[in-house]
């Protein structure tokens, strides 16, 4: 006999010789030394044959119940009593509020208590005696399965969905095509992409506006080795699409030696060493901006994405996939520095359309 | 301000005032009498450049060069002003143990004196930012709110939300503000140690700065409140997630192995 | 006639209380045929056993939490200027929601209580099911008949990630608007339907004003919805199927040996509910979680340094970091495999735990009911695959929180990145091969035990001169309970040719399962449990050892 024919020859039931070792109880004989003895008898604790030990079971259970309702109370009179904004210093939890720690201990111990008591009750006093129940096999047996079969053919034939197929198509048809209505109605979830996710605020001659002064950058504020970030001109906070404006307008200035600009291109769209990159990371839009003043190298906080900026931010390391978008800028008459024009590409996480 | 008290009984205290006293009495002195101030300023200025150079020599010569240019080991001091030495010095990063990428901080072995004596050295080989006055890194009176939006435009990437710090690139770290002299976080912004970028004045004002000592005063000192308890380093998820487990479950499995523990058997006898 | 009617009217007047309503309920809903094969069911003891109760019981204090903060809650993202009582936030612009999160915190007494309960019955939760996944992994209590409740349970697991992950996301802080981000930009690498989706989704370009409420109604209805019915499913199952058991003296497959729900699994499961309640109270009165006035309100271009997601996330967080910035761009597209892969991984990642249950009964070929418990060390092969699987988990959680790890043990960053990287790859491997030898050592020693007895310390002088320790043979249920673990054999393609002399075709899975039962319980993979013979031969030469 091959496996083949007999998939189940290497289950162990198949081979066991000794049904004794993982069976029915039996008494252990020469033939089956590890047989099953058999549910060791019932021990008897404490409580079960000493009454003043149950006794003292059963105040303990109650001591529980019962500082589980002072607590209770606790809790009210806390709620009551304790202002929402005190704050107490309790060590080793630091300056924490009065409110929180003592509704949080109180409700905690109403609930643990009754929890302990009611686990100690049926610890203590409730029979432990083990009590083996039979199982029985989920599979139902065969004469039931065919009185169901026999039932579903009948019903089956009765419906008669078998033989009028015309019925039968189109009821599949319809329950399939329903569903799309379902589906035709999410549509108005949101608008389509088209070009949204490649343009910015950013346009030429729009000043680059200092996030934290809300004043127009000039060249001489931004010294070698400062990091600043911009946006652009007459982008408010208050304004209705500041947020998502800002998501993708967000900037990053940081003025560099010109000589220790590596790529051609960014010295070219930089301004006298300044250099303004967006600071949305290209790999899922985090505002990137751990700016390494030494090294040059701007870090992600979220996935570590490395971008070197004097280097037309090209990824040294992390799971970013192409550079930091450069913004072109330069001075106006005014002095102040502007943008020479939109990004040249989408800024933030890239996308099947980008190319 | 505990730290300003604690110093008032440092043996060199009286040395600090005295020098202060010096300083004070000659820009007075200098204000009033525009026409021979210079003399006197002089005087006491290139004293303490003398005394600073004396002990540049000794400290820090051997990697910055014994004229502040710089050599391999250490950059060039022209230009990078008193504010840098007080905060290089005074946080105890310098002199250096060993030329790296980041210095961390440890305890100052120089007095205050000594310090300025330093920074009037190097303050003398180029201009730079000169140290702050407590006026300007007072917290007091300052816009919380408003610090913490700064704080979290412009500091909160590398040094967290309440500044616990962060890892940088390559070994490299920004380091926890717990309990930072403000006059050192004032300093940090103006000239960017290390590798922290500089924060000048014309692109985060003094104000800013003011606001955002007062923010980290608050949110991250000794007496910081967490309403909500324990507040597991500060790190976020990380440390809720290992509290979690840890605590939260484990203790929930203690609880569970004593549910369903056996109780005692009475012993047979 | 007359008695019925007698005993009828006598119930009537005297019945207690209690029993009439029970009559009542009965007449309608049929309680005592219910009750009948459920009231004294057996449920067998094992601490092991109660961590599925962790998980109902979080997840109930979460929904009875969760309504309660639903009261105070604002699902909106209407920009609002703040003038709550938290004062470092004073004047700032923020959404409703961060708002009315804050006056949870701050303004309502006991929101923060409840907030903080929330969320950690929440951390609590999925770490429960976890443990509770991997228990019933290692005892291989998935087996016939279990596997329907087994993906019930992984699908628990998932939908709880998804739901943690939703309601995170809720109050609109800096931290969770980081997360959301992360999400849209994930959604942003899907081929094709990439942006469309992330446009749908966010109502448009991110983060738009919507999010909040959609993922609101996903929170607090769809995916606990979906829960629900599966929890009630997952509990109907453990009745019918009635609770697995360890081997033990008087515990064999056809039987369930335990104590009965009335009265102490009554008692001891409600009281349980109650321990872990109080448990979670306290833990949300000394610990604070997601304390989000210090994160401050979500803006775009604002994050901060340890930006991770809830542990949950965290493994997902690990494969995202430790990808490599793969992109390919053609014909005008671009392939965004840096997160597309990671994305791919994380599902193929968990799918194999998920399945695992079905490649082992294939395997196995094994069609039996099984309800005694495996001892890990007892199928070494399935326990060292699960120390393998949880072992690339562990390192992707170290991964997520990578810069943690950098800070604390004063690692670079990408030192440590570089370690996940190879570790996913290199660490179930090493895992695999340690707890299988591991598990094959405990399988010796139960055999030396089975065999010798048990080593008692005591050392003995022999008369000529020789020391010896005394080995106590073991008692008739220790003996019982170490030999009654089944073994397979593996399984055969058999000759090559058949008896004719034929070339057999075997067919290629054919093949596969042979190998793969080979390496499951090879000689190198098992340790034979010993044999009658072999006990009779050591017992009756007296004395030796």
């Amino acid at each position: 006999m091959s496996s083949q024919e007999n998939p189940d020859e290497n289950l162990p039931a198949a081979r066991a010789t000794d049904g004794h070792a993982h069976g029915d109880v039996g008494v252990p004989d020469e033939k089956h030394p590890f047989a099953d003895p058999g549910l060791p008898p019932h021990q008897h604790r404490i409580q079960d044959i000493d009454e003043r030990a149950a006794k003292r079971s059963e105040r303990t259970v109650a001591l529980l119940f019962t500082v589980s309702m002072l607590a209770t109370i606790g809790f009210i009179a806390s709620f009551v009593t304790i202002p929402a904004d005190r704050i107490v210093y309790i060590f080793p939890l630091g300056h924490i509020s009065g409110l929180n720690f003592a509704l949080g201990m109180t409700l905690g111990l109403a609930l643990f208590c009754i929890g302990a008591g009611a686990v100690h009750w049926a610890r203590t006093l409730m029979s432990d005696e083990e009590i083996a129940d039979e199982r029985h096999a989920i599979e139902a047996p065969p004469e039931v399965k065919a009185k169901v079969m026999a039932d579903f053919k009948q019903g089956a034939k009765e419906s008669a969905l078998g033989r009028r197929k015309l019925l039968r198509n189109t009821m599949f048809g319809a329950l399939t095509l329903f569903p799309l209505s379902g589906i035709v109605l999410l549509r108005d979830l949101g608008p389509l992409p088209e070009d949204k996710l490649r343009h910015t605020l950013w346009s030429k001659g729009k000043l680059l506006v200092n996030m934290n002064t809300d004043e127009p950058l000039r060249p001489s504020d931004v010294t070698v080795g400062s990091l600043t970030f911009a946006k652009p001109e007459g982008l408010e906070e208050h304004d209705h699409d500041f947020q998502t404006e800002i998501a993708k307008a967000a900037l990053m200035i940081v003025r560099l030696q010109p000589e220790n600009i590596k790529d051609k291109r960014e010295l070219e769209w930089s301004h006298d060493g300044i250099v303004a990159y967006s600071k949305i990371c290209t790999h899922v839009g985090c505002p990137i901006s751990l700016y390494e003043q030494q090294t040059h190298h701007v870090l992600c906080p979220c996935h570590q994405s490395t971008f070197d900026l004097s280097d037309g931010a090209r990824v040294i390391f992390g799971p970013a996939g192409h550079p930091l978008p450069q913004l072109r800028i330069g001075v106006n008459d005014e002095g102040y520095l502007e943008a020479l024009g939109d990004f040249d590409e989408p800024v933030g996480p890239a996308f099947w359309e980008r190319g | 301000m505990k730290k300003l008290s604690a110093r008032r009984r440092h043996p060199l205290a009286a040395v600090v005032v005295l020098l202060l006293a010096l300083a004070a009495t000659g820009g007075l002195y200098t204000a009033f009498a525009p026409a021979d101030k210079a003399q006197a300023e002089t005087s006491a200025q290139s004293l303490a450049i003398d005394e600073g150079k004396k002990l540049y020599a000794v400290g820090c010569a051997s990697c910055h060069g014994t004229g502040g240019q710089g050599t391999t080991d250490g950059p060039s001091l022209v230009g990078v002003g008193a504010a840098a030495v007080d905060f290089q010095v005074g946080t105890g990063r310098m002199p250096a143990q060993q030329p790296g990428a980041q210095v961390p901080d440890k305890k100052n072995i120089y007095s205050q004196a000594e310090i300025d004596q330093l920074a009037a050295f190097v303050a003398s080989l180029g201009a730079g930012p000169a140290v702050p006055t407590e006026e300007q890194y007072d917290p007091k009176g300052a816009d919380i709110a408003a610090g913490g939006e700064l704080f979290r435009t412009n500091c909160a990437q590398c040094h967290n939300f309440t500044g616990k710090g962060g890892a940088l690139t390559e070994g490299k770290y920004a380091p926890p503000l717990d309990d930072v002299d403000p006059k050192y976080i004032y300093e940090a912004m103006l000239h960017g140690p290390q590798n922290m970028p500089v924060f000048p004045d014309t692109t985060l004002t003094e104000k800013n700065k003011k606001d955002i000592i007062a923010y980290l005063d608050t949110v991250n000192s000794d007496d910081s409140e967490s309403p909500g308890g324990m507040e597991l380093g500060g790190l976020g998820p990380v440390s809720e997630g290992l509290f979690g487990w840890i605590f939260g479950l484990g203790g929930l499995i203690a609880v569970a192995v004593w549910v369903a523990a056996r109780t005692a058997k009475a012993k047979k006898s | 006639m007359s008695t019925t009617t007698t005993s009828d009217s006598r119930s009537r007047e005297k019945a207690p209380a209690g029993e009439r309503v029970a009559d009542w309920a009965d007449g309608r809903l049929g309680i005592y045929s219910l009750a009948k094969a459920n009231m004294r069911k057996i449920f067998p003891d094992h601490w092991s056993f109660m961590l599925g109760e962790i998980c109902l019981y979080s997840f109930l204090i979460i929904i009875l939490t969760g309504v309660y903060l639903t009261l105070f809650f604002h699902p909106s993202m209407n920009e609002i200027e703040y003038h709550g009582s938290y004062v470092p936030l004073q004047g700032q612009l923020m959404s409703e929601a961060f708002a009315s999160t804050l006056d949870i915190s701050f303004d309502v007494r006991g929101g923060l209580l409840i907030r903080q309960i929330h969320h950690w019955a929440a951390i609590v939760f999925l770490a429960g099911m976890f443990v509770h996944m991997m228990r019933v992994f290692f005892t291989g209590a998935f087996r016939k008949p279990r596997e329907v409740n087994w993906l019930f349970g992984f699908l628990l697991f998932v939908l709880g990630m998804f739901t943690g992950f939703t309601g995170y996301s809720l109050p609109d802080d800096l931290l969770s608007g980081t997360g959301v981000r992360f999400t849209q930009g994930a959604i942003l690498s899907m081929p094709i339907v990439g942006t469309y989706i992330s446009m749908f989704l966010f109502g448009g370009e991110f983060p738009g004003g919507d999010f909040v409420a959609r993922f609101y109604s996903i929170h607090i209805l769809l995916l606990p919805g979906i829960m629900l019915g599966l929890v009630v499913a997952h509990l109907i199952l453990v009745f019918y199927h009635k609770h697995t058991q360890f081997a033990g003296p008087g515990r064999t497959n056809k039987n369930v040996v335990g104590m009965p729900l009335l009265p102490v699994y009554m008692a001891k499961a409600g009281g349980f509910f109650f321990l872990v309640f109080g448990f979670i109270a306290m833990m949300a009165a000394v610990a604070t979680i997601n304390p989000i006035w210090v994160l401050g309100p979500y803006r775009p271009d604002q994050v901060s340094t340890g930006a991770q997601p809830d542990w949950y996330m965290g493994f997902a967080e690990g494969l995202i970091r430790a990808m490599p910035g793969w992109e390919i761009n053609f014909w005008g597209h671009t392939l965004v495999l840096g997160v597309l892969i990671p994305l791919v991984l994380f599902g193929v990642f968990l799918a194999v735990i998920a399945l695992y249950p079905f490649i082992e009964s294939w395997v196995t070929g094994d069609k039996r009911e099984h309800h005694i418990l495996d001892r890990p060390r007892n199928a070494p092969t399935r326990t060292a695959f699960g120390v393998a699987w949880i072992t690339g988990y562990v390192i992707m959680l170290i991964g997520g929180g990578n810069d943690i790890v950098a800070t604390h043990f004063h690692l670079s960053i990408n030192s440590v990145t570089w370690f996940v990287r190879i570790g996913f790859f290199a660490g179930p491997v090493i895992a695999f091969i340690v707890t299988k030898r591991i598990c094959l050592g405990l399988q010796r020693r139960d055999k030396d035990k089975v065999l010798h007895g048990r080593e008692s310390g005591i050392i003995k002088r022999l008369p000529h001169g020789e020391f010896v320790e005394v080995h106590e043979p073991l008692s008739q249920e220790a003996l019982h309970t170490l030999t009654a673990h089944e073994q397979y054999q593996p399984a055969e393609i058999g000759p090559a040719v058949d008896e004719n002399g034929v070339e057999r075709k075997v067919k290629g899975p054919q093949k596969l399962r042979a190998k793969l039962s080979n390496a499951y319980y090879g000689e190198d993979s098992q340790i034979p449990k010993p044999t009658a013979e072999e006990y009779k031969e050591i017992t009756s030469g007296h004395g030796h050892h």
